[in-house]
């Protein structure tokens, strides 16, 4: 049995260890295990909150040991730990009840990202007022994400993190991410502004703005998220 | 070797940095004279956390405190990681730079925990191979703390002192003294940490660490020291602390609690407990 699976799959000790007086090694061996679950999954507590929230202590713990234990960390930098949790509750029977908890986790993810995202300085507004702009590539910032869902996301998280304001809505939910300071922002945003949004990665500004009936809005939007970080000409 | 630093630890009192204390750090430090930080917590690309950091490296000295390199592991070390480290270690040419005698990654899986080594003639090249990539990656001198340690390896046939001596006379690496870790370590082996201590390479110590512990039971009722960092430094860890300085001269001494942190007076008034043995001390 060596020290690896003994952590985190089996419950045996491994050979080779003992107490001071000979005895068995098998408590001192737990402190390690424990130290080990116990550490990972506090990481995932603190990075998956509203996740925690719906579902409580017993059933998150349960889950996260699973998630550990089928998809451990490979990289010592734990601030992004839990990248496919998502995935995980998605195909995890026990949490087919609250269908929408797998967009929460992504949500929650998206956020954390933001919040590590490199900081990058946002285009003036005057380098966007140009007549030639529907032929122009923009880049966003790091930390923005869309996060699209057949449930009303937005409304449980926000009733979630701040339980003053229960939640209302129903039906599905689009969500923008952005971080115009330190600061992730979450929005509730249509589904042809996420269509704009995602458009921009990889067409031309006109193509993208062809995908909303009213620009205005979600284009200043992003201005103020300080998300509009490039803009390149085509040669 | 290059001076990759930045001013250096004074031989008096920091704490571990947590970001609810930025606040009362920018403000007002009082006793807090330096500040230690997890690397693996800076290495993000952006954000707050780097910014904090930048901000409280223009106040006061830093040290870098790894807890994820896995020196002590059989594996090579993971080139990723050093190069994440050496990258914070460039921008931010801390005062001093730290990493434990223990592993924490096996087989590209990452424990996050500092796991014990035996200690063998075998496991001391690979140790000392691993501390000269990491000063030769880094372009600085390195300071390797003592575990705390739950377990004996029947394996074992070196001393930990005599072990970390060797690594000191090997590699020319400093030494981090965490005597926490001696009282839980010798505790837990039913060994006198006044013995330990004696043993101890004193004249490489370049940091002192002093944090909290659980208490908890064996099975057959031997005491169980569980290094949580969860909790006030108790008085036989002061009572080690005192001695050693005594012996060894004062030397930058870090409270560590990072777990049930507390509000930032408990944690400066720790702070002000270490300063106040170590201006009572001989200057070696």
């Amino acid at each position: 049995m060596s020290w690896e699976s003994a952590l985190l799959t089996s419950d045996a000790t491994p050979a080779g260890l003992s107490g001071p007086r000979a005895t068995p090694a098998t408590r001192r061996f737990d402190v390690y295990r424990n130290n080990v679950m116990s550490s990972l999954v506090n990481a995932m507590r603190d990075g998956f909150i509203v996740v925690h929230r719906l579902v409580g202590e017993e059933f998150f713990a349960a889950m996260a040991t699973e998630y550990v234990r089928r998809a451990p960390p490979t990289s010592p930098c734990l601030t992004l730990f839990g990248a496919d949790f998502a995935d995980f509750i998605a195909a995890f029977p026990p949490a087919a009840s609250v269908p929408y908890l797998a967009d929460i986790a992504r949500l929650e993810y998206a956020l954390r990202r933001a919040y590590h995202a490199a900081d990058v300085a946002p285009l003036p507004a005057e380098a966007l007022a140009r007549e030639d702009i529907a032929d122009a590539r923009l880049t966003l910032a790091p930390a923005v994400r869309v996060i699209r869902s057949d449930f009303p996301i937005y409304a449980i998280w926000r009733a979630n993190i701040d339980r003053t304001k229960p939640s209302s809505s129903t039906g599905a939910q689009c969500v923008l991410v952005t971080r115009p300071d330190w600061d992730p922002i979450a929005e509730p945003i249509s589904s042809e502004d996420a269509a704009f949004v995602d458009a921009l990665a990889h067409s031309s500004f006109g193509e993208a703005a062809s995908l909303v009936p009213d620009l205005a809005p979600i284009f200043s939007r992003l201005v103020a998220r300080k998300s509009i970080t490039g803009l390149e000409m085509p040669a | 070797m290059l001076d990759m630093t930045r001013g250096h630890l004074p031989n008096t009192a920091g704490v571990g940095f947590k970001p609810q204390h930025y606040a009362d750090i920018i403000s007002e430090p009082g006793a807090v004279d330096w500040l230690e930080i997890h690397a693996e917590n800076y290495m993000g690309d952006g954000g707050r956390p780097i910014a904090q950091l930048r901000a409280l490296s223009e106040r006061l000295p830093i040290s870098v405190h790894g807890v994820g390199l896995s020196i002590g592991g059989c594996d090579a070390l993971d080139r990723e990681h050093l190069a994440r480290l050496k990258h914070l270690n460039d921008w931010l040419r801390p005062a001093s730079f730290s990493e434990h005698l223990a592993w924490s990654s096996h087989g590209g899986v990452y424990f996050n925990d500092l796991l014990p080594l035996p200690y063998t003639s075998e496991t001391l090249t690979r140790v000392a191979d691993h501390i000269d990539e990491v000063q030769e990656t880094l372009g600085r001198r390195m300071l390797l703390e003592n575990p705390s340690v739950y377990v004996g390896f029947d394996e074992t046939d070196i001393e930990e002192t005599d072990f970390l001596r060797e690594l000191v006379r090997r590699t020319g690496c400093g030494l981090l003294l965490d005597i926490n870790n001696v009282f839980v370590s010798c505790t837990n082996q039913c060994r006198d940490p006044r013995a330990y201590l004696t043993d101890f390479p004193l004249t490489a110590v370049g940091e002192v660490h002093l944090g909290g512990h659980d208490e908890d039971e064996d099975i057959d009722g031997t005491p169980l020291l569980i290094d949580a960092h969860g909790s006030e430094v108790v008085d036989p860890v002061w009572t080690l602390y005192a001695e050693t300085v005594a012996r060894m001269g004062p030397k930058p001494t870090l409270i560590e609690w990072d777990n049930n942190v507390p509000d930032w007076d408990m944690l400066e008034a720790e702070a002000a407990r270490a300063k106040k043995i170590l201006s009572g001390a001989r200057v070696n």
